[in-house]
């Protein structure tokens, strides 16, 4: 079981948290009038990583927040979380 | 006029070795930036847990730290009917969102030696004081339950579960209670 | 064959003074508190055990250990309690356990399938994928079941289990598995420290080699008695757990290990409400592993006769069980630790026949003490065969010449036991299965922990330190717990034990050599099978011959042969499989590599593994307020999401469509009662409460006024819907949210992903209510009539509640919300009450419509009334690829919005295509013939398959209020079909369709607002 550690809470059980996908995706606006292309990108592309994964978990069991974590893919090592919104 | 006593039923009532039901209680959720709250609560003599995972109580109300801007309000049944207007006057002029559960959820106390066990045999937090202590709450999960838990002393816990969700939440107590009294 | 082997040496784990009756395949024998079921069947000089896995050749006790390959046994309670291929090492005996041999009939001494060998070079690796190819239909009905009944292992019981099984999270700074020595000594300085230690040991008892016996002293005791005061140290202090009959079996990340504790397997009467097993979870900061390493069989033509006994296992047997292994014993061994088998059982009073050294020049304190005891030590010495039916007889020792190569003749040497040794290998399955990596030591041939993941230490003999002198061990294992408490942030360790005082070890002898792969065998010799995997009859000539086949991937060389397989997991053949097949591939065995260690590490009962999430635990199973009342009444349930709704409330015998039909016709002519307790509610406030609600849902809510409800429609962002609901506007800044009974918990899940992430500048909050509110609605013509009775403070009128509006008031005098809204097509209102009035407000609104021929109706009544109103259910009559418009429901999304959940997907040419599939209404020219819901539609009759589909039905019911069967479909184009003939292929022939509205009652909707 992963221990995740939660941005406001600390580290926290795997059993509390939800995964989200990759992080730092971008949601064109509608406004924006995305090209296809473009919206392609933001709703089927992923990395799909060997390595160090930025990617999105939500604490739903605990503050309810979602976060972001760097992960090793190979290891399944945490390397850092910062909060939604941060790099 | 057909008027019912009205007299809250709860979804589950049981007790056994190490843990029971507790009476209905009054439960909001409080949605608020904290840092603009702060003043505001305190003025109104009512409590707001700053601390992160730790309870704040003030009077008969207390409140419990569950997210950077989510608290869970808790006091007695009796009060239930003056909590939403001082909220209401206190927060005046401050974004939020007061919301009545009193119903969705009930709550149970675990105490005593075997309380920590119970705990552990659903629930994958660490309960050392030093990880939790006295004062900790939090959101959780019990099993297959989300749960809301309060350590109100070292061996007395306060867990609260959606009313739908208590009687597995009970019934795997209950089983957890055999194995204290078998003395495992 | 039997007789009293129990020795009066030794037995060091025995409680002699207490007698044990069992039983074995129906025979009674005796055994003592203390011995395994395998001790004490070698103690009543029972060898043959049971019968092997293809050949049914007899086999016997090979290991004193969980390692053991042979010994599978089904150890029955009852008919319930019946737990087949345990392994008699690991079986702790009991006062009237009852053990049965397996694969083998009629009987294990006379086994018809033993024709199995004498065909053996007809069924080599692999022959089932040769020889069963025709007819191909054939495998699955014959030949794959007649192979799996004739490869047997046991039987599992077909009744429920009936015991309990408990499951337990463990934290710690530190947890250590296994209590040898290494374990010990590590335990003990991390207990001085303070820190929560968890030890956890297989066994019953803590101590591993320590037990088998040694020559070393420790700290000037002998190691017997520095054992008993360590455990009894560690026990008693406050801050160690000490789980013995404890096995870690799983390494999961981040230090995560997964055990499992035997709670009563070992009692002969398991108390009443005692758990059979507890599975743990321990979190721990940090791990050492104390696992040991596992002594390795000879290869060699006959080596898996019954008698034929690691050499290591026989001192286990002695000095743990005080079982002799036979009366006259050839000991063969590459390794020094055999000598001291040799000496302990020859000071029990066995013949030592021959002690047969491979090595040509064994040297070292191991040898001079045999030569002192009096054991004639053959050096250079190797075995070509063995004699013997159900017992070994004899064994051919032949000298070695100094090539390695067999020369001369062997000489016969009678015995009743063959004691085997080629060194040890280290337990490294929890490293590995942590992702350390290995590394091949040259020095002692063995894979050992190289790159180890955080956190995790290994120590002693699983860390290569195989045979090293006592010292050398407690060096390593303080020091990893000393750097272990380190890490945790525990730097002062005022109670560390010194190596030099506590640990001192005197008259220690290091013990080395070893053997990996097939003993040297005389050229052209046929001299019989000899085995590497003993549990899957695979044989050094299959793996030789897997090679010769073309497999070069040690991968692929396992799943061929099925060397490493089944419940021992290879723990005694996989090196020995390696080296040979690393031969014969021409490469260096690092080169060839390992199969991956998996958990888990021993096998775990499923009882174990579900834990407390069995019958009414396996997950919860959530009822509303009025469940009671609704059982109480013979309701029938049936789940949605993790909900028991009501379907429907038969009568007086009546089935699911007579109650139906009842139930529908009482909504429309006067009224029903439905529990809609289940629907998702969410609340949402804040001052952009509607500015949040206008990006989510396709609606536009600016324009909802208070008091007025509408219904909503949530998309996913690739533009098709995902949720609907009733919303209302309960003020300025809160609006009440509803969505389906499934989706309350993902509906809630996306808008707040939406909100924390996209738009996290909004100040809006969202809070579930669902179980806040119980919601009863009351539908049909006397709704208002029923509820006015009991409502106060609020005006039910059309005028003042009209269709689709809300009010607050008090409903038996409790505060409800009140919504006139309607899922059947008729005047209705949706009663909100706090959850805990719930059954008490549906029991008065119960009595007062027992005036106006009120009925309950369950979700089965509800799809259908809803069906007739052409009210779309998603997830039924939407499928995740459907957009507002496929679903008919385009009226709803508002118009000039400048940004909604999907809005960017709808502009996709791909979804505004005018052949996709749109909701449509079909009514079957035989007005009796209900269509299959997932029935497909063509446009053209009697087409043969291949055919072109054009879409399918979602929705079927009988109305008997239209007298006839409806239906709702989704067809390409439907909505320009509106008239035409269509064809449904059924099971008995076509069913002829005509297209219509999705509306099929009160089109005009005059009930709804009534």
């Amino acid at each position: 079981m992963l221990i995740i550690p939660c941005p406001y809470c600390g580290p926290r059980p795997e059993l509390e948290f939800s995964y989200g996908g990759q992080a730092h995706v971008t949601r064109p606006t509608a406004a924006s009038n995305p090209s296809p292309a473009e919206w392609n990108a933001f709703q089927y592309e992923r990395a799909n990583l060997k390595g160090l994964h930025a990617e999105r978990w939500r604490h739903i069991h605990g503050c309810a927040r979602f976060f972001n974590v760097v992960r090793d893919t190979t290891t399944d090592e945490i390397l850092r979380s910062y909060r939604s919104g941060e790099k | 006029m057909l008027k019912l006593k009205a007299a809250r039923t709860l979804p589950a009532r049981a007790s056994a070795l190490g843990w029971r039901m507790l009476d209905p209680r009054s439960c909001w959720s409080l949605r608020v930036d904290l840092v603009a709250a702060a003043g505001p609560m305190s003025a109104a003599d009512l409590p707001l847990a700053i601390d992160v995972c730790r309870a704040a109580t003030r009077g008969d109300w207390s409140a419990l730290w569950l997210g950077p801007d989510e608290q869970l309000l808790v006091g007695l049944d009796s009060a239930h009917a003056q909590l939403a207007p001082r909220l209401a006057a206190a927060l005046d002029g401050v974004a939020h969102s007061i919301v009545d559960v009193s119903h969705r959820q009930a709550a149970i106390e675990l105490s005593g030696p075997g309380a920590t066990r119970l705990l552990a045999m659903g629930c994958p937090l660490d309960f050392d004081l030093r990880s939790a202590p006295v004062g900790f709450c939090t959101r959780t999960v019990y099993a297959k339950a989300e749960v809301v838990l309060w350590r109100q002393d070292t061996q007395r816990f306060q867990l609260q579960a959606w009313r739908s969700f208590l009687p597995y939440v009970t019934g795997l107590l209950a089983l957890g209670s055999q194995e204290l009294t078998a003395g495992i | 064959m039997s007789g009293d082997c129990r020795s009066a040496r030794g037995g060091g784990d025995l409680q002699r003074s207490q007698p044990l009756r069992f039983e074995f395949d129906g025979r009674s024998y005796q055994g003592l508190q203390g011995d395994t079921l395998a001790s004490a069947l070698l103690a009543n000089g029972v060898h043959l055990i049971g019968r092997s896995f293809k050949y049914h050749r007899p086999r016997g006790i090979m290991a004193a250990g969980p390692e053991d390959p042979n010994a599978l046994v089904t150890i029955r309670r009852d008919a319930a309690r019946s737990t087949p291929n345990l392994n008699a090492t690991q079986v702790e005996l009991y006062d009237g356990l009852v053990a049965y041999s397996q694969n083998r009939w009629p009987s294990l001494r006379f086994d018809t399938a033993r024709i199995n060998d004498l065909l053996s070079r007809f069924i080599p690796s692999g022959f089932y994928y040769k020889t069963f190819m025709w007819p191909r239909k054939a495998w699955h009905s014959l030949y794959e079941p007649r192979i799996r009944a004739a490869a047997g292992l046991g039987v599992a019981s077909t009744e429920a289990d009936p015991d309990l099984y408990a499951q337990c999270y463990g934290h710690c700074e530190l947890l250590i598995v296994g209590a040898g020595p290494a374990g010990i000594a590590a335990a003990l300085t991390a207990a001085a420290s303070g820190a929560r230690v968890m030890l956890c040991d297989e066994q019953a008892l803590p101590g591993g080699s320590l037990r088998t016996g040694t020559s070393a002293r420790i700290g000037g005791q002998d190691a017997a008695d520095w054992l008993r005061e360590s455990v009894q140290k560690l026990t008693a202090a406050p801050n160690v757990t000490l789980l013995t009959r404890t096995t870690a079996f799983g390494y999961l990340p981040h230090n995560m290990v997964a055990l499992s504790e035997r709670l009563s397997d070992h009692l002969a009467t398991p108390p009443p409400g005692k758990p059979r097993e507890r599975l743990w979870q321990v979190c721990a900061r940090q791990v050492i592993l104390a696992t040991g390493a596992i002594e390795r069989p000879l290869v060699f033509p006959g080596n898996d006769r019954p008698g034929v006994m690691l050499a290591g296992a026989a001192r286990s047997f002695l000095n743990r069980y005080g079982v002799l292994p036979g009366a006259r014993v050839v000991v063969l061994t590459a390794h020094d630790d055999a000598y001291q088998t040799a000496i302990d059982l020859k000071a029990a009073g066995v013949q030592i026949a021959a002690l047969a050294d491979m090595r040509t020049d064994p040297a070292g304190p191991h040898v001079e003490a045999a030569r002192s005891a009096g054991i004639a030590v053959r050096t250079g010495t190797t075995a070509v065969g063995t004699r013997g039916n159900l017992r070994v007889t004899a064994v051919g020792l032949a000298g070695l010449d100094s090539n390695g190569a067999v020369a001369g003749a062997a000489d016969w040497v009678k015995c009743d036991a063959l004691l085997m040794s080629g060194g040890y290998t280290p337990s490294v399955h929890l490293h590995s299965q942590a992702r350390g990596k290995l590394r091949w030591d040259e020095a002692t041939h063995a894979f050992v922990p190289g790159a180890a993941a955080a956190g995790c230490r290994s120590v002693g003999a699983c860390n290569g330190l195989i045979g090293a002198e006592l010292v050398r061990v407690f060096e390593q294992a303080t020091a990893a717990a000393a750097d272990a408490l380190r890490e945790c942030g525990i730097h002062d360790q005022p109670g560390a034990i010194a190596i030099s005082k506590e640990l001192a070890v005197s008259e220690d002898r290091g013990a080395s050599g070893g053997w990996i792969g097939a003993l040297p065998q005389p050229a052209g010799a046929k001299a019989g099978k000899a085995f590497v995997d003993w549990q899957n009859d695979v044989t050094a000539a299959d793996l030789k011959l897997a090679v010769r086949e073309g497999f070069r991937s040690i991968e692929h060389i396992k799943r061929y042969t099925t060397t490493g397989m089944a419940t021992d997991q290879g723990k005694t053949s996989n090196l020995n499989a390696l080296a040979i097949a690393a031969q014969q591939l021409g490469r260096a065995i690092p080169e060839v590599g390992l199969t991956t260690f998996r958990l888990p590490y021993l096998p775990v009962g499923f009882g174990g593994l579900a834990g407390y999430a069995r019958g009414d635990f396996f997950a919860p199973v959530r009822k509303t307020p009025m469940y009671d009342w609704a059982a109480d009444r013979g309701a029938v349930f049936e789940p949605v999401a993790m909900w028991q709704r009501a379907r429907y409330f038969p009568e007086r015998g009546e089935d699911m469509h007579q109650a139906v039909a009842r139930e529908c016709a009482a909504v429309r002519r006067s009224c029903g009662l439905f529990d809609a307790s289940t629907l998702g509610k969410i609340e949402v406030a804040g001052p952009d409460a509607i500015e949040f609600m206008n990006r989510m849902y396709v609606n536009n809510w600016s324009s909802l006024a208070v008091g007025r409800c509408r219904y909503g429609i949530l998309l996913r962002d690739d533009g098709f819907v995902y949720d609907d609901g009733v919303v209302a506007r309960l003020s300025d800044d809160r609006l009440h949210v509803t969505t389906t009974t499934g989706g309350a918990p993902r509906v809630l899940g996306m808008m707040e992903d939406y909100l924390q992430t996209e738009w996290p500048h909004l100040k809006v909050w969202l809070t579930s209510t669902t179980e806040q509110w119980a919601v009863i609605a009351v539908q049909g013509p006397q709704a208002r009539a029923v509820l006015e009775p009991l409502v106060e403070q609020a005006d039910l009128s059309a005028a003042a509640l009209p269709h689709m509006a809300m009010t607050r008031g008090l409903v038996c005098g409790v505060p409800a919300m009140i919504f006139r809204v309607s899922f059947t097509g008729e005047l209705g209102y949706e009663i909100n009450v706090p959850a805990d009035y719930g059954a008490e407000v549906w029991r008065a609104i119960w009595a007062s419509g027992q005036a106006h021929g009120m009925c309950t109706y369950g979700t089965e009544a509800m799809h259908v009334l809803r069906a007739e109103k052409g009210y779309i259910i998603v997830g039924q009559d939407t499928d995740g690829t459907m957009t507002p418009d496929d679903a008919g429901v385009s009226w709803a999304v508002g118009k000039n919005k400048p940004e909604f959940v999907g809005m960017v997907s709808l502009r996709k040419p791909a979804l505004q295509d005018p052949r996709r599939k749109q909701l449509v209404g079909l009514l079957t020219v035989d007005p009796a013939h209900v269509l299959e819901e997932g029935s497909q539609i063509a446009a053209e009759p009697g087409q043969r398959p291949p055919m072109r589909l054009i879409g399918h039905v979602t929705s079927s019911y009988y109305s008997s209020v239209l007298g006839r069967s409806i239906a709702l479909a989704v067809v390409s184009a439907g909505r320009s079909r509106l008239g035409q003939t269509l064809y449904v292929p059924t099971a008995h022939g076509e069913s002829t369709v005509t297209v219509t509205q999705p509306v099929f009652y009160d089109p005009k909707g005059e009930r709804l607002n009534a």
